[in-house]
Parts: structure tokens; C-alpha cells; sequence
């Protein structure tokens, strides 16, 4: 299995790599469009400001790419919130895969929020064998409201999504590379994903 | 529910952990990695790596050890101790950190708490300051906490804020090394005066300490080190009574 981690400068990609590694498998950092198109698996990491990371991107000329992918993408914490229409950070268009608006926690809760919350509402293949309410790593300041692609929720100080389906695609707030047990499962499960 | 954060902390000299009572005096406690793992394992939530060596070659050996700590451990990690560059917290970052703590470089340089923030988002940038009380006025303290600054911990720590910071690691000198509680009034404050999360450090010495962090401390998280490296408190011991007293944490 060719594993691809979108490698654009603004990434927490060790981490994802050693994750990988670790379930037994091979992950390569790549920002060559060939290479990640014929990838059985894409991972699209991001950590740091908005709108400079979709800056990296667009310079790489991997922003047109990534909607194209027809494989599993996931989307890791800033890398799933680029996959969204736009974020407020930075006032930044995203690559629109999936169909919501990023906004900043603004409800009387401490930002960024950092540490280990819980996922529920589980949806989709990447949670097979996660029990609801399980803990997950996030590090993040702005959230994706629920939406029709919603597959997993987290209350802080508001429901938002922490995780999103459309099609191919699957993005996570949580970094379940960052995520003890639970976030190699749910690593694990999206290796698993048929294509 | 977000859960409060149990974070045990190794601080290495050297490639090993060493810690110290009022950071004077140091004892050996095991080799890093080993103790990430055990720690991971054990039901921390993050650990923090404080290098306190003052070696030519420090930089290069405290990559190294964030690489292979990275590797084997599936929990976030913070890096601290001498980090003065965007060039420091590249290569920490790059190497796997999932945050870098800086102290005495944003006293010298409030600036660089800007940079950083603006360079890799504030998500990734703790400030840790430590003080402790002269005439009954909290004052920040550089080099262990061996020399006064004139900076008040509270207007200190709403700049640092301003400025980007992510989070604050709050050390206080007067209970740091005497196992009898955390300093609860002034967290208390910070996390009143602030919007950012607070990290309480210094005087953990039971698990009843813990729970007050929590509760009279406003704390986030809670960092401790000898309690732990020394077995004197188990984590998972400590987080089932710490969900006794109604506190959320990650069991």
C-alpha cells in the first residue's frame, strides 16, 4: 500500500509518519502531483495559521490537486478545516470539499482549546470499533460547525464537527495521530478503507 | 467534555532525566524515551521535556531526542529550555514537537512571541514563566528562577497572551520543590484575567494537591514531576480520584 503524506511546509508530518510507522506501515512525504495521485491513500496534514499554510499549498500548486483525488483522503486538523469552503482564519478560501464554513470558538471557552475531548454521533467506516464518547487529542482555535458531512461531534461550549465525510474524502480536528490507541484505530481504519 | 490535562515532566540534561528539588541538586530519574513510553502507557495526557543543558552540542542532542521520543510515542509533547529562535522551533517541530515551550528568550525578546505565533500559529507556542512572591507582589523570575525581573506575573502573563501565546506554564518558585500544594490563588487570577489555558507547575506532592489545582486553581492542566518519576503517585490512581471529585479527565 502506497501511503502519501502532503508534504507542503505546514505540517506536523513526522508525527503522522511515526504513526504510520508504527501501525506497520511505510508512509512517504511527497508534494509531487504524480506521485500522490497514484497513491492508494493520501493524508493531508496542517498545523499553524491559515491562511499562510493555503499559501504553501497554492505556491506547490497542490490546491487544484487534492479535490481531484478520486482515493481515501484524510484531512488532519488544519488540513481538514482547508478542505472546507473558507475559514475565518485569516479570512481564507478553502478548496470547498466539503460544504461548511470555518468559524473561531466565540462561546465563553478558553481558545485555543487544547487536550483530550470526546467524539460522538461516530458515522462511517473510520470509526469501526471506536465506542462513542472516546477520547481524542485536539489542538485548535476555530471549528467547523455540524453540517450534512458531519460524522463525528464535540462540545466545546458549542456542538461542532470533529470529523467530516463527503465522498472520498474524510478530515479530522482531532489529530489521532496525537490520539493514544484510540487515534491509531482510527488511523488504522482509514488504511483500511477500500479503494 | 474537555478533560483536565495530567502532564508529567522530564527535564533532561544531557540526553537524560534529571530533577531537581527548587531545580538545585539534581537526581537521575531514567533515560527519556523510556520514561515517554511508560508514561504514554500509564494514562498522561502530555509530557513536557524541559532540556536544562548548557552544552555546545545541547541543540543537536535535544533533536535527536525529540525525533526518538516522537517515534515511539503516541501522545502529544512539548519542548522547552533555551528555545531564543524561529530556527529552534523549526527544526523541534519538524523533528515531531508538537509544542515548544519558551521562557527567558520571550522576557529578553516579547517580540519573538509574535514571530513564533505568526510563523507556526499560537496552537504550538507555550510561554512558561516562573515567579515567586518579593513583598507580596508576584515577580517573573529568569534562570530557574534564580534572577528577579521587573516584571509583575500578571501583567506578564495578559502580554503574552496579546502577543500570541497559546498557552501559559505557570511555575511558581516558592512552592516548586515542596511537595505542599500548587499555587492556587494566583492561578486562580490567571485563568480569571486570561483566556488562554493555564498549566499549573510547582508543589505537587499528593493527589489531594491535584484536585485543589483543579478546583480552587482554575487550572487546565496540572505538570509534576518527581511525584511521578519517583512513584510516589500513580497516574491512573490519581485521575480515578480525580473523577471522584467530579473533575473530567481521560480514564
Amino acid at each position: 500500500m502506497r501511503i502519501i503524506i502532503i508534504d507542503y511546509g505546514a505540517g506536523n508530518i513526522q508525527s503522522i509518519k511515526f504513526a504510520i510507522q508504527r501501525l506497520g506501515y511505510e508512509a512517504i512525504l511527497s508534494n509531487d502531483p504524480k506521485e500522490i495521485k497514484a497513491a492508494d491513500k493520501v493524508i493531508f496534514p496542517g498545523v499553524g495559521e491559515a491562511s499562510s499554510a493555503m499559501r504553501k499549498l497554492k505556491d506547490s500548486g497542490l490546491d487544484t490537486l487534492i479535490s481531484q483525488l478520486k482515493q481515501p483522503v484524510l484531512g488532519i486538523c488544519l488540513g481538514m478545516q482547508l478542505m472546507c469552503n473558507h475559514t475565518e482564519e485569516g479570512d481564507t478560501k478553502g478548496l470547498g470539499i466539503f460544504d461548511v464554513d470555518v468559524v473561531r470558538f466565540n462561546s465563553g471557552v478558553k481558545v485555543p482549546q487544547i487536550g483530550w475531548n470526546q467524539v460522538e454521533a461516530l458515522k462511517t467506516a473510520l470509526f469501526d470499533g471506536i465506542a462513542e464518547k472516546e477520547h481524542i487529542y485536539l489542538v485548535h482555535s476555530y471549528y467547523a460547525p455540524i453540517v450534512k458531512e458531519t460524522v463525528a461531534r464535540t462540545m466545546y461550549g458549542v456542538e461542532y464537527s470533529t470529523a467530516l465525510h463527503k465522498d472520498n474524502f474524510y478530515g479530522t480536528q482531532f489529530h489521532p495521530e496525537k490520539s493514544s490507541v484510540v487515534g491509531e484505530k482510527i488511523l488504522m481504519n482509514f488504511l483500511s478503507i477500500k479503494y | 467534555m474537555l478533560t483536565k490535562r495530567i502532564i508529567p515532566c522530564l527535564d533532561i540534561k544531557n540526553g537524560r532525566t534529571v530533577k531537581g528539588v527548587n531545580f538545585v541538586d539534581l537526581r537521575d530519574a531514567g533515560d527519556p524515551v523510556a520514561l515517554a513510553d511508560i508514561y504514554s502507557k500509564a494514562g498522561a495526557d502530555e509530557l513536557v521535556f524541559l532540556d536544562i543543558s548548557a552544552t555546545e552540542e545541547r541543540r543537536k542532542t535535544l533533536s535527536n531526542l525529540v525525533l526518538s521520543v516522537a517515534e515511539k510515542v503516541n501522545i502529544p509533547f512539548t519542548v522547552g529550555g533555551g528555545i531564543s529562535s524561529i530556527e529552534d522551533v523549526d527544526v523541534l517541530l519538524q523533528n515531531g514537537a508538537d509544542k515548544v515551550s519558551v521562557n527567558s528568550s520571550a522576557v529578553k525578546n516579547p517580540q519573538l512571541i509574535n514571530d513564533l505565533a505568526a510563523k507556526f500559529g499560537s496552537q504550538c507556542i507555550t510561554v512558561a514563566i516562573d515567579a515567586k512572591q518579593i513583598g507580596g507582589e508576584w515577580i517573573v523570575h529568569l534562570v530557574g528562577g534564580k534572577v528577579p525581573t521587573a516584571l509583575n506575573l500578571f501583567e506578564w502573563a495578559s502580554e503574552v497572551e496579546k502577543r500570541g501565546a497559546g498557552e501559559i506554564l505557570f511555575t511558581s518558585m516558592d512552592h516548586d520543590g515542596t511537595k505542599e500544594g500548587f499555587a492556587n490563588t494566583a492561578l486562580a487570577r490567571l485563568s480569571q484575567d486570561l483566556n488562554i489555558p493555564i498549566i499549573a507547575s510547582g508543589g505537587a506532592g499528593n493527589i489531594k494537591h491535584f484536585v485543589d489545582t483543579f478546583k480552587e486553581g482554575k487550572a487546565d492542566a496540572a505538570l509534576a514531576a518527581s511525584v511521578f518519576h519517583f512513584k510516589e503517585i500513580e497516574i491512573k490512581d490519581l485521575k480515578e480520584q480525580l473523577q471522584d471529585h467530579d473533575i473530567p479527565v481521560r480514564l
